[in-house]
């Protein structure tokens, strides 16, 4: 137990169970670091870079052709600020990876606008992970990453990269934006990885 | 973009109230003393922790207001109606009461007295408090960077640090937009910061300074289209958002 400060009380939620140090918004707060940008749909695309750098890549029409799924999950971001129940439609990372010829153990996300981000490859698979482009029965808003970001709702939100344009697969890890700026390289909110060394 | 690599593990540490004072009605600065306090950079935010005498615990992520001074570590908190965490800290902490910090965290939006480039800020509401770190990190260090900064706020009664920013320092260009009530005789109608404000108030793109958007996602929305539809180039341009769940 910490050090107590003396009156404080806080709202207790003993009906829900968040992961440690979070707390439950109704809102949908946006984190980013920079503008947001504006991807035409008819220049849009994403790619898949193996590390023997085999380029696979997606037209926005030819995504939309692949089987999508409709999901509802709870996300939690690094800020503190957990939202629960939210659906999303989307692509399977299962899906676009199913045919690709890899040894690769991580990915290195990269976003229109040059955001990165890193996971391991086993992170993306197994129904873990989507390519997003519905939110709550709509189009995903720029503002919260469309045309199209990243879904992996069991790490912190950061990890969900927006704007998504494609990922290359590495044999060795490399840090992604925020990882490089003192952010933890996994981020598991249940474990409390927010920052380096947690 | 920068990679600065920051290694170890962010501790908690147990700081105390030194020093308390109003802003505005409802927004209150805090210096903590936090010994073996690392120290941080302008812009930069903090973790605090409150336990509960039950044990029960609540965080949230406060911008600091003014550069590092050995262990004093200050924060502005604006108090959201209805919060968890905010009221307690403008209302019920007391001089010398324990909480817990952890930090400094977040690399991004700091600036660095050695940059040379110009600099804009652009803060809305509670916004202004990361800004006002690099202003005074700006004066603490005799810097000669021109700044500009646009500080958009209610009404004069919301204005945070009212002595120090109206006496700004030589090579500081201060635009107040006021969106509900201006100070009589002013002669901006109240409203939202438009295209026109911040290219007023800003720098012509052509100089490439470092644009600092702080505030509520809308707001930070709009002065982001705005810098990149003026010109700015987007890597220029960082933001920090406040949602309104900060509470």
């Amino acid at each position: 137990m910490g050090i107590v400060s003396p009156g404080f009380h806080g709202r207790r939620r003993p009906d829900v169970k968040l992961p440690p140090g979070q707390y439950l918004t109704e809102d949908f707060p946006v984190l980013s670091a920079g503008p947001t940008p504006r991807v035409r749909l008819d220049h849009w695309e994403f790619t898949i870079t193996t590390e023997a750098g085999k380029e696979h890549r997606w037209s926005w029409q030819e995504m939309l052709a692949l089987p999508a799924e409709s999901v509802t999950v709870d996300i939690h971001c690094v800020t503190r600020w957990s939202k629960l129940g939210t659906s999303w439609r989307g692509v399977p990372l299962d899906t676009l990876l199913a045919d690709i010829d890899t040894a690769a153990d991580f990915a290195l996300v990269h976003s229109y606008g040059g955001y990165t981000t890193n996971l391991p490859l086993a992170d993306l698979l197994d129904g873990q992970a989507w390519l997003a482009y519905g939110y709550d029965g709509a189009d995903l808003t720029a503002e919260h990453g469309g045309p199209a970001r990243l879904l992996v709702p069991h790490l912190y939100f950061w990890k969900s990269a927006k704007w998504v344009r494609g990922m290359r697969l590495l044999l060795h890890d490399e840090p992604g934006f925020w990882e490089t700026l003192g952010y933890h390289d996994y981020g598991d909110p249940w474990r409390e990885q927010r920052y380096q060394g947690d | 973009m920068a990679r600065a690599a920051i290694p170890g593990r962010l501790n908690w540490r147990v700081a105390t109230l030194v020093e308390a004072m109003d802003e505005t009605p409802t927004a209150r600065t805090l210096v903590f003393d936090a010994p073996g306090w690392p120290g941080h950079l302008a812009g930069q935010h903090v973790d605090l922790r409150l336990t509960a005498e039950d044990g029960y615990q609540a965080q949230r992520s406060y911008s600091l207001a003014a550069p590092a001074d050995g262990t004093r570590v200050p924060l502005t908190v604006q108090r959201v109606p209805d919060g968890e965490v905010s009221p307690y800290l403008t209302e019920g902490l007391s001089i010398d009461y324990p909480v817990e910090l952890r930090g400094p965290v977040g690399g991004w939006f700091v600036w660095r007295p050695s940059d040379p480039a110009p600099v804009l800020l652009v803060g809305g509401g509670s916004g202004i408090v990361p800004l006002m770190a690099m202003l005074r990190a700006r004066r603490a260090t005799a810097g000669r960077v021109p700044f500009r900064l646009i500080y958009s706020l209610r009404s004069p009664l919301d204005r945070y640090y009212a002595g120090e920013l109206t006496q700004p320092d030589a090579g500081v260009d201060i635009t107040h937009v006021y969106t509900r009530t201006t100070p009589e005789g002013w002669p901006r109608p109240p409203g939202r910061i438009g295209v026109a404000d911040v290219n007023t108030g800003g720098w012509p793109a052509e100089f490439a300074p470092n644009c600092f958007v702080c505030g509520p996602t809308g707001f930070v929305e709009t002065v982001a289209g705005i810098l990149v539809a003026l010109g700015h180039e987007a890597h220029r341009i960082r933001t920090e958002r406040f949602g309104p769940t900060g509470g």
